[in-house]
């Protein structure tokens, strides 16, 4: 079989599974964000001798991002079946696998936060706080700002896992690359088809990690 | 200005339930203008003790009060405020290294509140007084420790604060560049008339630049006082080893005890105008003594010239106890090398 067979018969599938991955990476990541940056964030201030200093909160949330990191994504997937209609109406399709997406990545997101962080000096938190300057301001104009190539780095390393768990996302019928090449591939044994995606996920998993070891070196500034 | 009572701070320790002591009953005042300054080992509690003035360190009792506002009667917002009247330089630096040195300046500004056009006016302004008006752009992993020092003390300036806190500032720089930022803090105390909290365990930065002094040991300050009068007369053994650094004085003691025999070894002190007189010379001269010089060093301290000799006077008893009175009423301090002499 030649490329071009090989693209006029398999490319409009891969194309848009390629796409729903995309989708459910992109969509799903927006939302670990939004969720995992506060939550790095409330790990790293409310330990001990910090300026949130809250042992409860730190060692609840301690325990609940150590127990969902402890669920392998297949099986949080079906545990959180009844959640995930209740949230979104239906637990089939894109739609139905981002919130499992969302609540696998954000505790991973949030511990990758909290390494981020705690690598800010000391000093310069210190600094800003005898400047008379507000801990909501010190959090995010020197804590977040100083460590914004850790967490770019971070993102990457989620992004990255965000994909491999989408490789899971044919089980409730949300299509994506992972899915093509375990129906095409190993169902129906057309093996051209697994390589081809194996093909197209390690381009996009090399572009994803260049640009972000790019943009990690665009943000430290030296 | 400056006005610390009986402070106190302990710090709970990680292994027994013993609580770690930092500081116990430090009292002392700092007067507007002047470039006070604390010295002792590491482990003294200086760096505490200069944490405790903006409250960075809360102390356990004891009270800390700057322009007369008790600072342990504010609340987080008051003390927010308060804090913004006083600067604070590191050893460390502490700048942001995702920033360039305009914006590591106008950062904080912005945070603290002061409007845009004002902030441009200042930076320019601080970055020219510390002499880095060409280096706006720069980051900061472009710069010389030096320079990030002065670009520290420029962020600090910025808020025109009464105070600025020096935590060991020039700790972390080779000699020559330390003596670069003691004289920008020299000049920033006389023309801005800010006044200077500076710990050290350097001598070196006490007579450069400081009025007063105080010597820390083990959470107390053990003396305190005019740099001239403690160097020139330390009463605490832990003063008179820091004086002693800068006048090292290895006469073996052997030595010292065979020229005893023949007349006494004394120290002299020489302060102010009395350092540059030939007094030892005109001793020899008009008595009956031979002098003969074991050790000696003269340094400058911010106002007067600070000197110190160890000398044998040779001749009869009644010549030389001429010649120390002699030596005495010229201002120069004598004091007689104590049996055992040892240089510690």
């Amino acid at each position: 079989m030649t490329v071009t067979e090989l693209f006029d018969r398999w490319g409009g599938l891969i194309v848009d599974a390629t796409i729903e991955t995309f989708q459910m990476v992109s969509i799903s990541l927006i939302f670990a964000i939004i969720i995992g940056l506060p939550l790095g964030i409330l790990l790293v201030t409310t330990r001990p001798n910090k300026s949130f200093e809250n042992k409860y909160i730190y060692r609840t949330l301690n325990a609940i991002i150590n127990i969902i990191r402890s669920i392998p994504f297949i099986i949080l997937l079906f545990t959180l079946l009844p959640f995930t209609r209740m949230i979104v109406g239906t637990s089939m399709g894109v739609r139905g696998v981002i919130v499992p997406l969302v609540i696998f990545t954000a505790p991973f997101i949030a511990r990758l936060m909290e390494s981020a962080l705690l690598e800010v000096d000391k000093g310069v938190l210190e600094a800003y706080e005898a400047m008379g300057i507000k801990t909501k301001d010190i959090i995010w104009h020197v804590m977040v700002r100083e460590a914004k190539p850790s967490i770019i780095l971070g993102i990457t390393i989620a992004v990255i896992a965000l994909i491999g768990a989408t490789a899971m996302a044919g089980l409730v019928g949300a299509g994506g690359l992972g899915d093509v090449a375990y129906r095409f591939g190993h169902l129906r044994y057309e093996p051209e088809v697994m390589y081809f995606t194996i093909i197209i996920l390690v381009v996009i998993i090399q572009l994803i990690q260049t640009i972000g070891n790019r943009l990690a070196e665009r943000a430290k500034k030296d | 200005m400056i006005e610390l009572k009986n402070i106190h701070k302990t710090f709970p320790s990680k292994k027994n339930g013993e609580p770690i002591t930092a500081l116990s009953d430090v009292s002392l005042t700092v007067q507007k203008g002047e470039i006070f300054g604390v010295i002792g080992y590491s482990g003294a509690g200086k760096s505490t003790l200069v944490r405790c003035v903006n409250h960075l360190e809360v102390p356990t009792s004891g009270e800390v009060s700057i322009n007369g506002n008790v600072l342990n009667d504010m609340t987080t917002e008051q003390l927010r405020q308060a804090r913004q009247n006083i600067g604070m330089i590191f050893q460390g630096f502490n700048l942001l290294k995702t920033a360039n040195v305009y914006d590591n300046i106008a950062i904080p500004l912005k945070l603290t509140g002061v409007e845009k056009s004002e902030i441009k006016k200042r930076v320019d302004k601080y970055l020219d007084i510390v002499g880095l008006k060409d280096k706006k752009d720069v980051f900061p992993n472009q710069l010389s420790g030096g320079q990030k020092q002065r670009v520290a003390i420029a962020r600090a300036l910025s808020h025109e604060p009464d105070v600025l806190l020096s935590d060991e500032a020039t700790s972390a720089l080779d000699p020559d560049t330390t003596d670069s930022i003691l004289n920008l803090l020299l000049k920033i105390n006389a023309e801005l008339g800010i006044t200077i909290l500076l710990i050290t365990h350097e001598m070196h930065v006490i007579q450069k630049i400081c009025d007063r002094v105080a010597v820390m040991e083990n959470g107390e300050v053990i003396e305190q006082g005019n740099v001239i009068d403690v160097y020139s007369a330390p009463k605490h053994q832990t003063t008179r080893r820091f004086v002693n650094s800068i006048f090292p004085s290895d006469v073996p003691k052997a030595f010292i005890e065979q020229l005893e025999s023949e007349g006494p070894i004394i120290d002299l002190t020489f302060v102010g105008t009395s350092a540059d007189q030939p007094a030892l010379s005109t001793v020899s001269k008009r008595f009956n003594v031979d002098t003969n010089i074991l050790s000696g060093n003269i340094v400058q301290l911010k106002e007067h010239p600070f000197g110190k000799l160890t000398a044998h006077i040779k001749g009869p008893k009644e010549e030389t106890d001429k010649a120390l009175a002699y030596l005495e009423e010229q201002g120069v301090q004598v004091s007689e090398v104590e049996q055992g002499y040892d240089s510690n």
